[in-house]
C-alpha cells in the first residue's frame, strides 16, 4: 500500500488533571490514505471531536505524534498546516460576501488578486453557488452555508479535510442530498476526507473506510462491508446496525446455546463467547426443520419493506429476525405461533467480548 | 387593499402621530429652544456686564478666530483662541486612541470570562461613576501632583531627584481624561465582543491566518459597530471636557468647555461664548456623521 497522507500514533489526550482527568483520546493509531473517504464514527463523548482538533492543530496531544505525508506535523500550529476543517456550525465569517469567505484562505496565504478570483471562481461552480457570489452569509440558507463552508475550505486545496458532523444540522432531504454531494466534491477534488458521524447508516453509504470508536480507543478499522460482516467485538457489532447476542460456549463445530442447540459457526473459539447474529440473516422455517431453533413468536412490528419478528427460545432468550414483507403486507405469522429459526450459512459470529 | 382599510390605516398613522406630540413639545421645549436661543446670542452685542444687547453683530463670531489688536486695531488671528480648539480636539482624539488601545483588551477579557463571571467584572468597570466626577479628578491631583503619591514614591525609590512635573500639563489631562472615559469605551465594546463567536478565531486560524490576521481581518471588523460606538462616546464629551481641564489643567491649560465658560462668566462676551458653543456642537454633529457612515457602511458592505 501506498504511504498513507495522514497517520496518528499512540494518540493520547487527556483533559484536566488528577482525579477529574478524562483520557478522551486513548492511545489512537491509524493510517489514511491518500484520497480516501475515511470515516470516524461512535457515540457521542468517544473522542471523534477530539481527534479532529488534535489533527487540525487546534489542540496539542499529550502524547503521540501526527505525521502528515510522513513528516511530524505534532506541534505545527492550525496555520502552517496544509489540513482545512469544515465546522458543525460552519463558522462564516458574517461580515465577508460568500466570495470573500471562499478566497478567505487564499488572501491570508498572499496569493495574488488574479488567482484568488479564478479559484473561488471554481469552487462556487464546485458547489453551485455562482449566483450567489456577492451575497452576505445572513442571506444564506443552512444548505447554502454549509456549501459555503464546504467551498472555502477546499479552496486552498488543502492535503486533507476534516469535516465534523457536517450534516447533522440539516433536515433529512437535505441531510441525503449533501451526502451524495459530499461524496461527488470528494471525487472530484482528489482531496483526502475525514468524516465525523454518529450516524451508522451515513458512515456505511458514505465511506471508503470507516473507524469505529468508543471511550477514546478505536475499536475497529475497516471497510463499510468488514465492519458490518465481521465486527470484532460487541460493541462494534451493536453500534453498526442491530444484531442478536446469544450467550454461547464455543466448541469445536460451533457455538453451544444455553438451550442446548449448536449453532454452526466458523472460527474456532473454545469456552464463553457471545454469538451475534443480524436480524435480516434469520430465516424461520417449520418447527420440526432439522438444525432449526425452537422459538415461539412474542410480537410482531410492521415497518413497510419489512416486519421484525420478535421471538423467545425455550429457555425465554429473545431472538430478532427481520422478515421481507409479502406483497399483501401480511407474512402470515401471529402471536403464540411456535417456529423454527434457522441462520443463514456464515451469518453467526462468535465474538470473545 | 380595500378603500375601508386604507382609511383605517391611515386614521391609525395619524392616532400614532398624535400620541408623539407629547415627546415632540418636551424635545422642542429642552433642546431645540436653547439651542436657537444660543444661536440668536452669538450674534448680538455683548452687554458691558455680561448678558447681551440685542442689537445684531457678527463680532463675537468674528472673535472665534480673530482679534482686534488693542494697539493699532488690526485684525490678526486669535492664536490663544486656536491653540485651545487644537488642544482640544487633539486631545479629545488621543484620549479616544488611548482609550481604545486600553479598553479593547478589558472588553476582550472580560467577554471570554464564564458567562456569570462577566457580570462582576461589568461591575468593576462601571464602579467609578458611584463616585462624583469633581473628587475622583481632585484624587488624581493628589496622586499626580509634585508632593503627591507617585513622586513620592518615585523619589523614595531613588527613581528621579526631583519631583516630577506631572500636573498642569497636557499628559495629565490626559490622564485624567483617558481615566474618566475609559469605561464608556469598555461597555460597548464588550457589547460588540459579547456576541463575538469565538469559533471565528478557530476558523480564522485554520485558514491559514496568522494570529495579527486573525485581529485584523476578523475581531475588528466584526467589532467595528463597537469600536465606532465607543469612539463617538469617549470623543463627544472629551470635546466639551470642563472639570477634568479645570482641576488638572490648573486654569492654565484650557480646553473649550473651560473656554466657553470663561465668555459666559469673567469674559463677560455671550456671544463669544455663544459661537464656541456653536463651533463645538458643529464639530460634534461631524464627529456622529462619521459614525453613521461607518454604521450605514457596515450594513452595506458588511
Ligand atoms: N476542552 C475539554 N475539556 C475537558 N473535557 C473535554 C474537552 N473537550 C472534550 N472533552 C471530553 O472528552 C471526551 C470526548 O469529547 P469529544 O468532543 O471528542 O467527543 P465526540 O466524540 O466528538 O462527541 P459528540 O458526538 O458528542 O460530538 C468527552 O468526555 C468530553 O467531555
Ligand atoms: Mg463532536
Amino acid at each position: 500500500m501506498a504511504a498513507p497522507v495522514i497517520s496518528a500514533r499512540n494518540l493520547v489526550k487527556a483533559f484536566g488533571t488528577g482525579d477529574f482527568a478524562v483520557r478522551a483520546l486513548d492511545t489512537v493509531s491509524l493510517d489514511i490514505q491518500q484520497g480516501e473517504f475515511f470515516t470516524l464514527l461512535g457515540p457521542s463523548g468517544c473522542g471523534k471531536t477530539t481527534l479532529l482538533r488534535l489533527f487540525a492543530g487546534f489542540e496539542m496531544p499529550s502524547a503521540g505524534t501526527i505525521l502528515l505525508d510522513g513528516q511530524d506535523v505534532t506541534v505545527l500550529p492550525p496555520n502552517r498546516r496544509p489540513i482545512n476543517t469544515v465546522f458543525q456550525s460552519y463558522a462564516l465569517f458574517p461580515h465577508l460576501t460568500v466570495a470573500e469567505n471562499v478566497g478567505f484562505a487564499l488572501k491570508m496565504q498572499g496569493k495574488p488578486r488574479a488567482e484568488i478570483d479564478e479559484t473561488v471562481a471554481k469552487m462556487l461552480a464546485l458547489v453551485r453557488l455562482e449566483a450567489m457570489a456577492g451575497r452576505k452569509i445572513t442571506q444564506l440558507s443552512g444548505g447554502q452555508q454549509q456549501r459555503v463552508a464546504l467551498a472555502r475550505a477546499l479552496a486552498p486545496h488543502p492535503k486533507v479535510l476534516l469535516l465534523d458532523e457536517p450534516l447533522s444540522a440539516l433536515d433529512l432531504k437535505l441531510r441525503k442530498e449533501m451526502q451524495i454531494e459530499l461524496k461527488r466534491l470528494q471525487h472530484e477534488t482528489g482531496i483526502t476526507f475525514i468524516f465525523v458521524t454518529h450516524d451508522q447508516e451515513e458512515a456505511l453509504t458514505m465511506s471508503d473506510r470507516i473507524a469505529v470508536m468508543s471511550a477514546g480507543k478505536v475499536q475497529q478499522v475497516g471497510t463499510p462491508k468488514e465492519i458490518y460482516t465481521h465486527p470484532i467485538n460487541r460493541f462494534v457489532a451493536a453500534f453498526i446496525g442491530e444484531t442478536n447476542f446469544l450467550d454461547a460456549v464455543g466448541e469445536t463445530g460451533g457455538a453451544r446455546l444455553t438451550t442446548g442447540d449448536l449453532i454452526p459457526v466458523e472460527g474456532v473459539l473454545h469456552g464463553p463467547v457471545t454469538v451475534a447474529i443480524r436480524p435480516e440473516q434469520l430465516r424461520l422455517v417449520a418447527p420440526a426443520t432439522a438444525g432449526a431453533i425452537a422459538a415461539t413468536v412474542r410480537d410482531l412490528v410492521y415497518f413497510g419493506t419489512d416486519t421484525h419478528c420478535h421471538m423467545a427460545l425455550v429457555d425465554g432468550t429473545a431472538l430478532t429476525a427481520r422478515l421481507q414483507s409479502p406483497a399483501s403486507g401480511d407474512i402470515g405469522l401471529s402471536i403464540g405461533d411456535r417456529v423454527g429459526v434457522l441462520p443463514m450459512p456464515g451469518a453467526a459470529q462468535m465474538l470473545r467480548d | 387593499m380595500s378603500a375601508a382599510e386604507q382609511a383605517q390605516r391611515a386614521k391609525t398613522t395619524r392616532n400614532a402621530w398624535l400620541l408623539v406630540i407629547p415627546a415632540l413639545v418636551v424635545l422642542m421645549a429642552a433642546a431645540i429652544g436653547p439651542l436657537v436661543l444660543v444661536l440668536i446670542y452669538s450674534f448680538l452685542t455683548p452687554g458691558d456686564y455680561g448678558n447681551v444687547v440685542w442689537s445684531f453683530s457678527l463680532d463675537g463670531w468674528q472673535k472665534v478666530v480673530v482679534e482686534r489688536d488693542i494697539f493699532d486695531d488690526s485684525l490678526h488671528l486669535a492664536e490663544a483662541h486656536l491653540t485651545i480648539f487644537w488642544r482640544s480636539v487633539s486631545l479629545s482624539l488621543v484620549t479616544t486612541i488611548l482609550s481604545f488601545f486600553a479598553g479593547f483588551p478589558t472588553a476582550w477579557f472580560i467577554a471570554t470570562r464564564p458567562a456569570n463571571q462577566r457580570a462582576f467584572w461589568l461591575f468593576l468597570i462601571t464602579l467609578p461613576f458611584w463616585t462624583n466626577l469633581l473628587i475622583r479628578t481632585f484624587a488624581i491631583n493628589q496622586i499626580i501632583r509634585n508632593e503627591g503619591l507617585l513622586n513620592t514614591i518615585l523619589l523614595h525609590l531613588g527613581v528621579i531627584s526631583a519631583p516630577l512635573q506631572m500636573t498642569y500639563t497636557e499628559g495629565a489631562l490626559l490622564i485624567g481624561m483617558v481615566y474618566v472615559y475609559l469605561p464608556l469605551m469598555v461597555l460597548p465594546l464588550y457589547a460588540s465582543l459579547e456576541r463575538f463567536d469565538l469559533r471565528l478565531l478557530e476558523a480564522a486560524y485554520d485558514l491559514y491566518a496568522s494570529r495579527w490576521q486573525v485581529l485584523m481581518r476578523v475581531v475588528l471588523p466584526i467589532a467595528r459597530p463597537g469600536i465606532v460606538a465607543g469612539s463617538i462616546l469617549v470623543f463627544v464629551p472629551c470635546l466639551g471636557a470642563y472639570v477634568t481641564p479645570r482641576i488638572l489643567g490648573g486654569g492654565k491649560l484650557m480646553m473649550l468647555g473651560n473656554f466657553i465658560e470663561l465668555q459666559f462668566g469673567q469674559g463677560r462676551n455671550w456671544p463669544l461664548g455663544a459661537a464656541i458653543s456653536i463651533v463645538l456642537l458643529v464639530i460634534v454633529m461631524a464627529a456622529l456623521l462619521v459614525y453613521v457612515r461607518a454604521i450605514n457602511g457596515e450594513k452595506r458592505d458588511g
